[in-house]
């Protein structure tokens, strides 16, 4: 088990370096002189010396590359070429708006995806089967922004219920954040909910369709213990790895749902960063967010291996 | 070899007729392609003439969906958006598969080293969400419907490289590519006449599927203001501006994306349609991951 | 001394509507077995024996219609509703089926499994359960049962397994064990160690068996009653010494003459050449038919054969019982 951990660790290691990478030539690949560019018509010669110095960008590549991974290790992801803060400090600051986001979206898509996905397998071909396939087919298909401004126009607009957009910390107030954030966890959680939907119903009829389910129902036990004993222990398995990647991937994917509900999470803040030009802040941000995404990933290897006991013996 | 390929596209195309959603999805993609060739020209009313007098227009006949906040009319605009949405979403599909499936093969035909270093690359790629990376590459190229289409493709090469290597791999072994290599075709030849017809089921589900993501994303770039730029319609790009007036004009958030929700159903209906007919095997949970993410 | 049977089929008739149409998976077919008795069901894949069994028990699929009179221990099994029916049939009846390893669930241990039954139909706690599955894991031969009762599936061999399932089937100390195909997936030494076991527990516990099996050989050795089926319907059907001594039907001739020597376990029906009917299209006649090396006259290709006695509790379908096939001739 340990080994399997090594191995596991040292390929997201060497996945990551390679993201690093990534993230380093984004920069390389902006035409022009990324600093000049982004200072726009704020250009004056001594920011532009001073931002070109510490972001060092007059030495050699190779010798660029080193010092940026070898700063990232260390926490220091440069400064800011807008506000000059340090891009560590800025990321992190936004991280818990999207991590309270995606945690209440994930929560609800698991809420509606986990009945709608076990009964449908269960109940395979019928008019409920139907609906719920529909339902995810549609979830899948529908551009979330879209189904975001819907809602805004019915619970805002129409009814007046909630707030159109804006962000009150959990911690302030928790009253107020529910009120925010159920627009945009729920127009998040549909689409997600339509995903796990999908891939619950597939997980239960595939192993509805195993032989050791018609040995439990030969053995004559009754039908709530063979299914929850028999098939979902082994149906939920691979379901909670793929919930806690789209966990993962929703970090950076809410991207469009915070711009439109004005949330200020990693997703605002990469798009503000776009915007202005601050290529800094962009590149930490989409570094920060491929590392967890990683570190996510590794978790749910390491996870699915300890809860399938044929995989622990390694 | 050949000849079981054929009658196998024979019996799918016969599936598929007889499908009513995999019709309604090829209906409706028919009349996005006829849109998307013919937008301008459908369009009643010029895409870009400004009106300030007759802006926010609820739908009449005289402009079927309303107008926008420059008094422009939003069915012409949808209709030639189509265009846009179409062209990135054939392009980057197709810079994703040329690249992708030359990448999967050369991995899963030679193997050892190559393969490695390929997969590992794509296993980079993979580990940024994919809306992320498009976003990020068309930033540092600067917006636009080129840059778009170029983030798009690279966003979505990986799936393709692997589900072809995943293919090459369960095809190399069997006997008449060992036949081939060992009357000494050439390894170009092997590919061409023998891996490629064997692996082309399951490409093309993910070709539809692809599509129907790409403009998923190209609609959330424009969305960002990332892909065409105005005042080129696009069909994000429309509810973007139309976001702050929704509520006193309803009309500019629904059919705009009404368009994408619409374009992207058919080609997953389609796409779903030609899984169940080409290539029923279960999702591996790991291509199950990659696809969600 | 002829004791009530243990289970009793009369009449069977199990239709499963597929998209392609209604499948006759066995039709009008009548066998029973008493306590201490072994009856064996043998055919091809596809000749309705595992169906029959399935269908009987209620273990058929949902789409499958069954019609006919099935008696366990007197009650009559397919008028009973269906949360009746689970219970009598976990209480009296063990299953052993094919593949050991897709029959068992990898995620729970061997001990939980064989304890399941026990806490179902005997209100065993948990502690009990387990106690009695390690006496069962002993019974059955499986060296350090109190160690192996918490192993899981896959960290047992193909053979302890089997034996595993086995133990599972007797937590109950059912009346009756239905056997389906239990050693098509093992190697020849384990399926005789495994036939040896089945035959001893029967005698020691009086169980009644159905060994379900395409295997001339397990039959020979094992079982006291024969039935022959083919095509959904029984063709021949009596005690294992007079139907091998004197196989009437030429579907069983032709069997018995495929085998390499009489004693080989494990001889496949592979020989007879052609294929069985598919249970979308059965023939009117006799479905046998294409394949027979009788061939008797245009009555077997549209007239169906009725069983007729050949000897006491010895009967056979065909109208040319015990002729030599046309080659011999």
């Amino acid at each position: 088990m340990t080994r399997f951990v090594l191995r596991r660790l040292l390929q997201s290691g060497v996945v990551l370096l390679g993201v690093t990478l990534v993230v380093f030539l984004l920069l390389q690949l902006v035409p022009g002189d990324p600093v000049r560019v982004a200072l726009g018509t704020r250009f004056d010669p001594e920011t532009y010396e001073a931002l070109r110095a510490r972001a060092g960008l007059d030495r050699p590549l190779p010798v660029q590359y080193v010092s940026y991974v070898g700063h990232a290790l260390t926490g220091d992801l440069g400064v800011s070429f807008r506000s000059g803060r340090p891009v560590t400090a800025i990321v992190l600051e936004r991280l818990p708006a999207t991590l309270s986001l995606a945690v209440t979206a994930v929560v609800f898509a698991l809420l509606v995806a986990f009945p709608l996905g076990v009964l449908s397998a269960l109940r395979s071909g019928s008019v409920f089967d139907h609906a719920a396939r529909v339902f995810s087919q549609f979830g899948v298909s529908v551009p979330d922004f879209w189904m975001g401004i819907m809602g805004i126009l019915l619970f805002a607009g129409v009814l007046g219920w909630l707030p159109p957009s804006g962000y009150v910390a959990l911690t302030d107030d928790p009253a107020r954040w529910a009120a925010h954030v159920v627009l945009p966890a729920v127009t998040v959680g549909l689409v997600t909910a339509a995903i796990l939907t999908r891939f619950i119903r597939s997980s239960v009829l595939e192993v509805l369709s195993e032989d050791y389910v018609r040995t439990a129902e030969a053995k004559g036990l009754r039908t709530r213990v063979v299914v929850l004993r028999h098939v979902l222990r082994n149906a939920l398995i691979p379901v909670v790895t793929v919930v806690a990647v789209q966990l993962a991937s929703l970090l950076g994917g809410v991207i469009v749902i915070e711009v439109l509900f004005a949330w200020p999470g990693v997703g605002r803040l990469t798009y503000d960063a776009v915007q202005a030009r601050d290529y800094p802040v962009l590149q930490g941000a989409v570094l920060l967010v491929a590392a967890l995404f990683l570190l996510v990933n590794l978790l749910v290897d390491v996870l699915y291996a300890r809860l399938d006991p044929r995989i622990r013996v390694r | 070899m050949s000849g079981t390929a054929d009658s196998r596209s024979r019996r799918a195309l016969a599936a598929l007729r007889r499908d009513p959603l995999a019709l309604t999805g090829g209906a409706v993609l028919v009349l996005l392609v006829v849109v998307g060739v013919a937008g301008p020209w459908l369009a009643p009313a010029g895409v870009n003439e400004v009106d300030v007098d007759r802006m926010l227009q609820p739908p009449s006949w005289s402009h079927p969906f309303g107008t926008d906040e420059l008094g422009r009319d939003v069915l012409s605009r949808v209709l030639v958006a189509a265009r846009v949405s179409l062209q990135v979403g054939l392009v980057s599909v197709g810079i994703a598969l040329a690249v992708g499936v030359t990448l999967g093969l050369l991995a899963g035909y030679y193997r050892g080293w190559l393969d490695n270093v390929l997969m590992r690359c794509m296993d980079v790629l993979f580990a940024f969400p994919v809306l992320l990376l498009a976003v990020a590459i068309v930033a540092v190229l600067g917006p636009g419907l080129g840059t778009a289409m170029i983030a798009i493709g690279v966003v979505y090469t990986p799936i393709f490289a692997r589900v072809t290597r995943a293919g090459v791999l369960s095809v190399r072994e069997q006997v008449f590519v060992r036949a081939a290599v060992a009357t000494g075709a050439s390894d170009l030849r092997i590919m061409r006449r023998h891996v490629l017809p064997n692996i082309a089921a399951p490409l093309i589900v993910q070709t539809s599927l692809s599509l129907a993501f790409a403009i998923l994303s190209e609609a959330a770039l424009s969305f960002l203001g990332l892909g065409v730029q105005p005042p080129a319609p696009a069909w994000g790009r429309m509810l973007y501006d139309g976001r702050g007036f929704v509520t006193e004009a309803w009309w500019l958030g629904v059919f705009p994306g009404a368009a994408i929700f619409l374009t992207v159903l058919a080609f997953n209906l389609v796409g779903d349609a030609l899984r169940d007919v080409l290539d029923p095997r279960q999702l591996t949970l790991s291509e199950a991951r990659r696809n969600a993410g | 001394m002829t004791d009530r049977p243990v289970l009793s089929v009369a009449d069977l008739t199990v239709t499963i509507g597929t998209r392609r149409g209604p499948a006759r998976a066995v039709a009008g077919v009548d066998w029973s077995v008493r306590a201490g008795e072994t009856l064996a069901l043998v055919g091809e894949s596809g000749s309705g024996k595992s169906m029959s069994v399935l269908a009987a028990t209620g273990l058929a699929p949902r789409s499958a219609r069954v019609t006919g009179c099935v008696r366990l221990l007197g009650t009559d099994l397919l008028a009973l509703p269906d949360e009746r029916r689970r219970s009598l049939r976990g209480r009296h009846v063990g299953f052993v089926f094919q593949d050991p390893m897709t029959s068992l669930n990898p995620v729970l241990t061997v001990g939980r499994q064989i304890g399941e039954a026990g806490e179902e139909h005997l209100g065993l706690s948990r502690r009990a359960a387990r106690a009695r599955a390690v006496e069962l894991l002993e019974l059955v031969g499986i060296p350090s049962a109190t160690e192996r009762v918490d192993a899981y599936p896959h960290e047992l061999s193909g053979g302890m397994r089997q034996r595993v399932v086995i133990a599972m089937a007797l937590i109950c100390e059912p009346d009756l064990l239905i056997a389906d195909e239990p050693t098509t997936a093992l190697d020849v030494t384990t399926q005789a160690q495994i036939v040896e076991l089945v035959a001893d527990l029967r005698r020691r516990l009086g169980m009644a068996v159905v060994w379900i099996t395409h295997d001339l050989g397990v039959v020979a050795g094992t079982a006291d009653t024969v039935a022959v089926m083919y095509g959904g319907r029984i063709v021949e059907q009596g005690p294992v010494d007079a139907v091998f001594a004197n196989p009437s039907h030429p579907y069983t001739a032709a069997l018995l003459a495929a085998r390499p020597t009489p004693d080989a376990g494990g001889a496949d029906l592979t020989t007879i050449p052609g294929a069985p009917p598919s249970p979308l299209e059965l023939p009117a006649g006799c479905a046998f038919w294409p394949r027979c090396p009788v061939r008797g006259d245009a009555r077997c290709e549209h007239e169906l054969p009725p069983l007729v006695p050949v000897a006491t509790d010895h009967r056979v379908r065909t109208f040319y019982p015990n002729r030599p096939s046309r080659e011999d001739g």
